[in-house]
């Protein structure tokens, strides 16, 4: 099983002839994942790592059957690859790409929810399958097949705690990347319940951060209707108010959302929550 | 990207939304020559990037002439949490017979577009938001709907706000209004806080706050020209426009990492470990070898810095290009602070490589680096 992505996903690449799409479809294709083609507008007809390029997105699935589609495309273009993904029979849109703005974001989220689309990100770093498939620009490396569900609103910090958990020998179910926007078409309550109905996954280690209220509505959800195990962690303890963290997202507004604050409400739903990364993969053994 | 008052207040005029005139001076005798055209009593505004105005004493009425200079100039003497104020906005007082609240928002938690609304006016809406939440109207509205919002929908949240259908038929004009400023100029808030009735009967926002979407501001270069480079650390914009993202603290340890939960994380590592960061700095997802030259330059202007911590996990990033920035930099400019680094990831063993028989001192672990660069860096 896993979540959303497995071995036999077919994957298109919008955005494949770029530097950043080119690079990760070979890492992708090297990975195993089944990259069935890309798209560029005004390129199709041509070939790349021996993929087919199209025109569209709707030519490509047509012609390849791809279910799912990964956006390398720069910010300005966009919101345009989601809409134009929006007009085919994907299931799945998974949008790379950082600094979109915002209102093109939520444009795009509202027609794709029309459409029954769901969408990752954006300003993620994907979503990994280990050993079946890999979306995105995260190390595959790092990954080994397992047990262990990971949501997170983070790259590197993700790697750093997946590579804890590898090292620990707690192999990942799937590893989400939803993305450091303060707008993302999947956030952590939305992903929770396919961990949970997943045979594959038995536990979830949820990765947040400064600015919202995901991870605290995501933690009643859990104490309510989740029997799988959470832990939880929270980066930005020593983030100043105000300030945006790098992340769009990342912003502490009032009192309510600064990682102290979640980290309490985590604690207060039943969820552990690790103050160090090296604590993560010792709550997670513990919890098993 | 916070804008003033008075540059929200003449998007607003560019809207259609009925302010109240106004200018803005820098000089206590620049404020008493508008008064002649504005005429009294007249309200001197603190121009400043914090709530709160009011409380500071930077809100003042004056009704005689011989006051606003004196006025002005305490104004503008002052300092708001930390901001100085450089510009006051005059604009005559006018009577207010009802005053409400009215914003349109981009909402996280729903991830919608919303306007909010209170028949309360001049309070503080979070602060409603808890103790009274039944008072607080919301209308969810579409992205698509807002260059052309339907009047029908914006009616009855209107009438909520005002009883009056007369009232109610202005503050729809203004909604339609907001809703076009909202996605043209791709803002994250609109605020008026208050919406008030004059003894004209006439609807008119008395205060304007206005948020832009930092993301957005490539399209919008005439809005980029509002920043204002008072409010804004020299070196956090340099630093931003070398593709850094930037936040100057008060620790002693400077940070350098890839990737912004990263160094969030490795703050707090820092701090776990009784060191104290002195700056956040996420290098970004690329590795090109002069972001690091870049990273180091901004790091080494603040003279409180004795060690860095380099934390980076190589995923896009490569571990040899940030090895060869860190050698370019040690060959262009004097560091004279230790530096730790954690260097994994991508090409690691290539980065690990390049930096053999330099001085730097080397972790396995984010908490080993910490450890280390808090044990250099100090307990403040």
């Amino acid at each position: 099983m896993s979540v959303l992505i497995n071995a036999d996903t077919k994957v298109l690449v919008q955005g494949i002839t770029g530097r950043d799409g080119a690079f990760h479809t070979a890492q992708m294709l090297e990975y195993g994942t089944q990259v069935v083609g890309g798209v560029t507008p005004g390129k199709g007809g041509q070939e790349i790592h021996g993929l087919p390029v199209f025109n569209s997105v709707p030519e490509a699935v047509d012609a390849t059957g791809a279910d799912t589609s990964v956006i390398y495309v720069p910010a300005k273009f966009a919101k345009a690859a989601m809409l134009e993904a929006a007009e085919s029979d994907i299931k799945l849109l998974v949008t790379i790409t950082e600094g979109i703005p915002t209102l093109d974001v939520l444009e795009a989220y509202e027609v794709l929810q029309e459409k029954g689309i769901r969408m990752i990100g954006p300003n993620c770093p994907g979503l990994i399958t280990p050993g079946a498939c890999k979306i995105g620009i995260m190390p595959g490396a790092i990954h080994t097949p397992g047990k262990v569900g990971v949501i997170s609103r983070s790259g590197t910090l993700t790697y750093e705690i997946v590579k804890e958990l590898t090292d620990a020998g707690l192999g990942q179910s799937t590893c989400i990347g939803i993305g450091g926007d303060p707008i993302i078409g999947s956030k952590f309550i939305d992903l929770l319940p396919l961990f949970e109905e997943d045979p594959d996954t038995d536990i979830i280690v949820m990765v947040g951060e400064i600015g919202g209220q995901d991870e605290v509505e995501a933690a009643e959800y859990v104490s309510k209707h989740m029997k799988k195990k959470v832990i939880g962690f929270v980066a930005g303890l020593t983030a100043p108010p105000g300030r945006r963290m790098g992340h769009a997202g990342a912003i502490v507004g009032g009192e309510d959302d600064t990682a102290a604050a979640k980290i309490d409400k985590l604690q207060g739903y039943g969820i552990p929550v690790a103050r160090l990364i090296r604590d993560v993969a010792p709550l997670v053994e513990q919890a098993l | 990207m916070k804008i003033h008052e008075y540059q929200a207040k003449g998007l607003f005029e560019a809207f259609g939304i009925p302010i109240t005139p106004g200018d803005v001076a820098s000089t206590a005798s620049e404020a008493e020559a508008l008064v002649e055209s504005l005429g009294l009593p007249v309200v001197v505004k603190a121009q400043v990037h914090v709530g709160g105005r009011g409380k500071a004493g930077g809100v003042k009425i004056v009704d005689n002439l011989e006051d606003v200079a004196p006025t002005a100039k305490r104004i503008l003497g002052l300092t708001i949490k930390e901001l100085p104020v450089r510009k006051v906005l005059l604009t005559p007082a006018v009577h207010i017979a009802t005053e409400v609240y009215l914003s349109i928002l981009i909402d996280r938690g729903s991830r919608g577009v919303v306007f909010i609304g209170c028949a309360d006016g001049g309070v503080e809406i979070e602060e409603t938001a808890k103790t009274n939440p039944e008072k607080i109207l919301r209308l969810a509205c579409s992205v698509r709907e807002l260059l052309d919002l339907p009047r029908e929908k914006a009616l009855p949240f209107a009438r909520k706000l005002f009883a009056d259908a007369n009232l109610a038929e202005q503050a729809v004009d203004i909604m339609i209004k907001m809703a076009r400023l909202f996605i043209e100029k791709d803002c994250a808030l609109v605020e008026i806080n208050p919406l008030i009735v004059d003894d004209q009967n006439k609807v008119i926002a008395l205060d304007a706050k206005l948020l832009l979407d930092d993301n957005a501001l490539f399209r919008h270069p005439e809005l980029e020209n509002l920043r204002d480079m008072d409010a804004e650390d020299p070196d956090e914009l340099d630093a931003k426009a070398m593709g850094l993202s930037f936040i100057r603290l008060e620790g002693r340890i400077g940070c350098m990492v890839n990737g912004a939960g990263l160094a969030m994380a490795t703050m707090d590592t820092i701090k776990h470990f009784g060191g104290e960061p002195a700056n956040f700095l996420d290098v970004g997802g690329s590795s090109d070898p002069k972001k690091v030259v870049a990273a180091f330059r901004t790091i080494l202007k603040d003279p409180d810095v004795q060690v860095i911590l380099i934390n980076i996990f190589g995923g896009i990033t490569r571990c040899d290009d940030i090895a060869k920035g860190i050698l370019a930099s040690l060959e262009e400019m004097e560091v004279k602070v230790p530096i730790v680094i954690r260097l994994i990831g991508t090409n690691q063993e290539a980065g690990q490589a390049l930096l053999e028989g330099t001085d730097l001192i080397t972790a396995g672990t984010l908490e080993e680096g910490a450890t280390k660069a808090a044990k250099i860096g100090g307990a403040a």
